[in-house]
């Protein structure tokens, strides 16, 4: 079991870890969410009840020291590895998660980057097969790295392509 | 039929069987407003000849519609082209088309019509329907797709078939009456009836006639759908035929089932040891009550195991040894460990799970799409882990629960391992074309 989630390069397949900026994107929108939420609030408070603002403000900095050590350990996690006829993908560090799709099983290899990644220079990966459940989705990927990636995908799907 | 450079039309009366609801619903709309008006004392003459127009234009809309519709099959595709205000044309490359139906509603057989329905992989809203064909010609369409779907000659008419199996009426009431949510519904009813003789009154009255109408509508409208279920095979693979008032035939062409499931619901398993065969088929993300997506709806399990045996082709579920889940497995699943178990061989993977209504997964190591391996926490404290086989969206949808997490991690390796090798011996997707040498179909 720990072969497929072992640290990053320690395992025979060699897995590519995604890029650190995942985790400083995540970041942002933590900060973004909390900052929104808190600031008003602790803002309110404190013109009347110094103790209570102060408690508000105490809190989102431990939502976000929490949430600042999670993300990283999460975005960490991602990982994919290249095999000869597959595709493993793995995340997650409590709730841990491993797909492998074969190449002659995708029907479609799609690069997609919001707004909020593109700022970042991100961009997600995903891959389609028949089957809905099939959650094969690498974010936090460079562009170019990620434009590479799915043409090679999409030509070793050609060449092991078997109908359903 | 008009033609034009093998073009072809859609049956004439098409536009008054697909006009007829819209026809009936400005009658319903026109007579509920004449008798609201009617208390005002309005005139109901303008609203007839609203309702007038309304059935024309609807009926005008069909007409265009079918005149703008036309069909044809030219180097193995077939060609749609549709739409009024929004033209679309479609080609379906028969070598990927997963299964076809003949449909006929009560209207449209009264009229000796058929719909015709081709199901490609392609996800929701993929699949192909022409709307309406006479009866004769939607058969003899079918055995053509058919026949270029295999490889065959377009010519080489309808394949003889052998049926395998067929639901007696007696059966079928018997099993639809014996499910828990109709049974349920009948209880309900009958503390209603109790209540309503010793209080009386509308309120209770109409409450027992919902909860009728509620608990038995799905239970009557399955038993509708599947009166005179018959299974049959033929070179062009199975045949599901099906239906009292609106008739299904159903044609799944080798090599297209995806996966299948044998379920046991508790009173059918301890009664009568009775089962039901559901299946996957790929572009079957169909309507409603999945009618499509059952291929015997009870059975005893020895017939349903016969049935198996000839849709999966070399499947011998006695043959596969199920390993059970270990016990540690009640703290994550207390009600369902018991039932718990797996198993694989060279060509199949079998996994049961469910302690009520128990269902036992079947999928083909080449149909198998990908593989996932999840682990929870609570899982990972007590070394567990479970495998999920996806299939194509379907009733059935394999998972290997709650096994040993090294166990798990050799399932997710060996099960990659004998998918590549499954699927370079499977059969070609021109089922009648070229076999491969070690006989796939077994």
């Amino acid at each position: 079991m720990d072969e497929w989630f072992g640290r990053t390069g320690e395992q025979p397949d060699t897995w590519t870890p995604v890029s650190p900026r995942l985790a400083w994107l995540r970041r942002t929108v933590l900060l973004g969410l909390v900052a929104v939420s808190a600031l008003p609030a602790a803002g309110i408070l404190s013109g009347r009840a110094t103790v209570l603002g102060w408690l508000v403000g105490l809190l989102a900095v431990a939502v976000l020291g929490i949430g600042w050590v999670l993300l990283g350990r999460n975005a960490r996690s991602w990982a994919y590895a290249e095999r000869a006829d597959d595709l493993l993908v793995r995340h997650g560090v409590l709730y841990r998660r491993l797909v492998v799709v074969p190449y002659g099983r995708m029907q479609l290899v799609e690069v997609s980057a919001g707004p909020l990644h593109r700022w970042f220079d991100l961009a997600t990966v995903q891959l389609h097969t028949a089957a809905a459940s099939t959650d094969a989705r690498i974010p936090g990927l460079r562009p170019v790295a990620a434009a590479v990636l799915r043409d090679r995908l999409a030509a070793r799907g050609e060449a092991r392509s078997a109908g359903l | 039929m008009a033609t034009l450079e093998g073009r072809h039309r859609l049956h004439p009366l098409s536009a008054l069987v697909r006009g007829w609801k819209v026809v009936v619903a400005f009658l319903a709309f026109a007579a509920q407003q004449g008798i609201e008006r009617a208390g005002r004392g309005l005139d109901a003459r303008h609203l007839l000849v609203l309702a007038g127009a309304g059935v024309t234009l609807s009926l005008l809309y069909g007409w265009a519609s079918w005149v703008v519709t036309r069909y044809s099959v030219q180097d193995g595709h077939l060609r749609v082209d549709t739409g009024v205000l929004f033209r679309s044309s479609r080609r379906v490359r028969l070598d990927r088309l997963q299964a076809i139906d003949v449909l006929r509603p009560v209207l449209a057989r009264a009229l000796g019509l058929a719909e015709l329905r081709l199901d490609v992989a392609g996800g929701r809203g993929s699949h192909v329907t022409l709307t309406y064909l006479s009866d004769s010609e939607a058969l003899a369409l079918r055995a053509e797709l058919l026949a270029l779907a295999a490889g065959l000659d377009a010519d080489a008419g309808e394949a003889p078939e052998r049926v395998l199996a067929r639901v007696e009426l007696g059966d079928l009431a018997l099993a639809h009456l014996l499910c828990l949510d109709t049974l349920a519904g009948i209880l309900a009813m009958l503390g209603l009836g109790v209540a309503a003789a010793r209080i009386g009154g509308p309120g209770v009255v109409a409450a027992l006639v919902s909860v009728a109408l509620a608990t038995l509508a799905p239970a009557a409208r399955r038993f509708l759908s599947h009166y005179g279920f018959l299974v049959a095979e033929s070179p062009d693979g199975l045949r599901v035929r099906h239906g009292l008032l609106e008739t299904l035939a159903h044609t799944v062409p080798p090599g297209r089932v995806q996966a299948v499931a044998i379920v046991e619901p508790l009173l059918w398993r301890r009664l009568r040891g009775w089962c039901r065969v559901e299946l996957n088929v790929a572009g079957h993300v169909g309507p409603g009550d999945g009618s499509q997506s059952v291929l015997l709806p009870v059975a005893t399990r020895q017939v349903a195991l016969d049935l198996l045996a000839r849709a999966l082709p070399g499947l011998d579920l006695a043959a596969i040894p199920l390993s059970a889940a270990p016990r540690r497995a009640r703290w994550v699943d207390p009600v369902g460990q018991p039932v718990l178990a797996a198993g694989a061989d060279e060509r199949f993977l079998v996994t049961r799970h469910g302690r009520i209504t128990r269902r036992t997964d079947i999928v083909a190591h080449e149909r198998t799409q990908s593989v996932r391996l999840r682990q929870g926490w609570l899982q990972r404290r007590l070394g567990l882990a479970t495998v999920h086989l996806d299939s194509t969206p379907g009733p059935v949808s394999p998972r290997v629960a709650h096994r040993d997490a090294g166990e798990a991690a050799l399932i997710v390796a060996s099960q990659a391992e004998r998918a590549r090798r499954a699927r370079a011996s499977a059969l070609p997707e021109r089922w009648m074309t070229a076999r491969p040498q070690d006989g796939g179909t077994g």
